[in-house]
């Protein structure tokens, strides 16, 4: 820690409050900014029980029992269920974008509703109405792939929302000229939206778009809702069993542990993109 | 004879605010027509009405013998004969400029990729920036750009090209490459219809020059006569305040008083109407 000790200074620092000058009356706040950041540190060092810690979160034994199935089984469908609802999130959202920016009316108000009932419902009990409503509400009906198709198809009309949005913003953000240059050579509305605007909305967009991955990413874990076996089971789910079969925390700082494996790498992914776009194109 | 462009009683209201006021004048074929006028006297609304970036309101419009306002027009069609260069240059950012010349000539008129990247090559030649082929329009110097911006056009064979006031973006260095270009263009036997400030490319390559103001043309004819000459006083103040701006005197014309200041956003009408932004161009990325 630096030492805030003030010099003696001469008429000159006067200005300044009690006879210190705005340099030493800096030095003396940012002391105190790093004395408290490590008086908190020390207080949590002094308050935790390092020998619990030890036994019940970071137990090796434990965690050496959750291998190999912790990546063949439980990391393994946790990227199913995201991949498979990312894409529907992502055709979908783009769908609903474009019926959203249509110059029909009935599109664009079936695209806000849309929008609107996904983006306020939670994600969990949409994939509870689609696990147990569905079937209910349309005899016989069965989603294709069983909890896998259920799992992205929920978590997908979710994320749609969130993307149709995204997309719009997108495809907003790209300068009118760009269409009329297109349209002016004789390209059709639809030709100029997918061979100009749309790769250039996407580009503009990639950031938000991973953002997105993470979410579903994460929110993979509430597949369990549907009631899942052994063989569908995601991180979470698979922690929490471990958890409760070895009374020990372990298994929770080890599925955490893997979620960061993926995310953290993603999130560095998202600023270098978020960076180089700064810079412009 | 039919001419290159006719347009009878053109009108076009933006809301409650009426831009062009009945507007008829033609074009003949290998002729060059320059558009010139004070901001918001709707020469920009009227060239985008040639091509029906802007729908008339009423009158006809017919280009090559075509009538674009008849509502069965394929206007797709008709928009690969008309070439359009705009203020702002609008090349496709995310293309390299040989695709930006060559996307349209294969997606639209089919042509296979060699023969696309011939074209291209030969109209990038033409217009001076052959070697940057490989480069994405963000690297290049704004009059490089525009000089792709009418290679881009001209690689569709057009047989009409419209230029959007070509040179208002550009700084003041790199209007004469432009230009330069254009009079080529026209030594060609192309037929141009150009909205334009630069009074001595309009007096020394147009055939004709119309005079806008308020909505309707003031005056046309020759180059000669309308900026040597002009009969009507809103030309002669005009014409006065562009050629001569350091001696123009501050209200002597109270509807383009701040004529500099709309300069820098010509293309634009000076009252602003919601969903009317035809102004904005590649550079607000």
């Amino acid at each position: 820690m630096t030492a805030t000790t003030t010099e003696p200074t001469g008429a000159a620092s006067v200005s300044g409050i009690r006879g210190l000058s705005p340099r030493q009356r800096r030095r003396i706040l940012r002391g105190i900014q790093y004395g408290i950041f490590l008086g908190v540190i020390v207080l949590v060092v002094l308050l935790v029980d390092w020998s619990q810690i030890r036994e019940h979160f970071l137990d090796a034994d434990v965690a050496k029992e959750m291998l190999p199935e912790l990546f063949t089984i439980a990391l393994y469908n946790t990227i199913i269920y995201t991949v498979s609802a990312y894409a529907i999130g992502f055709v979908l959202g783009l769908a609903i974008a474009l019926m959203r920016l249509s110059s029909a009316p009935p599109y664009r108000w079936v695209a806000l509703i849309y929008v609107e009932i996904f983006r306020g419902l939670p994600a969990l009990l949409v994939l509870l109405i689609i696990g147990f409503g569905l079937p209910v509400a349309f005899q016989g009906l069965n989603v294709p792939g069983d909890v896998y198709g259920k799992a992205a198809l929920g978590l997908g009309v979710v994320a749609a929302a969130y993307m149709a949005e995204t997309f719009r913003a997108g495809i907003q953000a790209v300068p009118k000229g760009q269409l009329e240059a297109a349209r002016s050579l004789g390209m059709s509305q639809p030709r100029a939206m997918i061979s100009i605007v749309i790769p250039q909305a996407l580009r503009i967009i990639i950031p938000p778009l991973t953002n997105e991955l993470v979410l579903l990413f994460k929110d993979s874990s509430l597949v369990y809702a549907l009631g899942i076996t052994a063989a569908n089971v995601e991180l979470t789910k698979f922690g929490s069993d471990a958890a409760i079969n070895s009374a020990d925390s372990t298994p929770f700082v080890v599925a955490g542990m893997t979620y960061l494996l993926i995310t953290v790498p993603l999130g560095i992914v998202v600023r270098r993109l978020e960076a180089r776009q700064s810079r412009g194109r | 004879m039919t001419h290159a462009v006719e347009i009878r009683e053109l009108h076009k209201s933006f809301g409650p605010l009426e831009v062009l006021k009945g507007i008829d004048f033609t074009v003949d074929t290998g002729q060059v027509v320059c558009v010139i006028g004070p901001s918001g006297s709707g020469k920009s609304t009227l060239l985008r009405c040639v091509n029906l970036l802007e729908e008339p309101t009423s009158g006809k419009v017919v280009v090559n013998g075509i009538e674009l306002t008849h509502r069965d027009v394929d206007i797709d069609a008709v928009r690969r004969t008309i070439g359009m260069v705009f203020q702002q240059f609008n090349l496709f950012q995310h293309l390299s400029v040989l695709e930006n010349i060559t996307i349209a000539q294969r997606r639209v008129l089919g042509r296979r990729k060699s023969e696309a990247v011939k074209v291209a090559m030969q109209n990038l030649e033409k217009v001076g920036v052959g070697d940057k082929a490989r480069f994405y329009p963000i690297q290049l110097s704004g009059g490089q750009q525009q000089r792709v911006a009418i290679a881009r056009a001209l690689a569709m064979d057009p047989a009409l090209m419209l230029f959007d006031e070509p040179t208002s973006a550009l700084d003041p260095e790199l209007v004469g490459d432009v230009l330069a270009v254009m009079r080529q263009l026209a030594d060609d036997g192309m037929t141009m219809l150009v909205v334009t400030h630069e009074m001595s490319f309009a007096r020394e390559v147009a055939d004709h020059v119309v005079f806008m103001d308020g909505g309707v043309i003031v005056e046309e004819g020759a180059p000669a006569r309308v900026i040597g000459a002009p009969e009507h006083s809103r030309t002669q103040t005009f014409l006065a305040r562009v050629l001569d701006p350091t001696h123009a005197k501050v209200g002597e014309v109270p509807e383009v008083d701040d004529y500099q200041a709309h300069r820098a956003i010509d293309g634009q009408p000076t009252v602003q109407v919601p969903g009317f932004d035809h102004g904005s161009g590649s550079g607000a990325i």
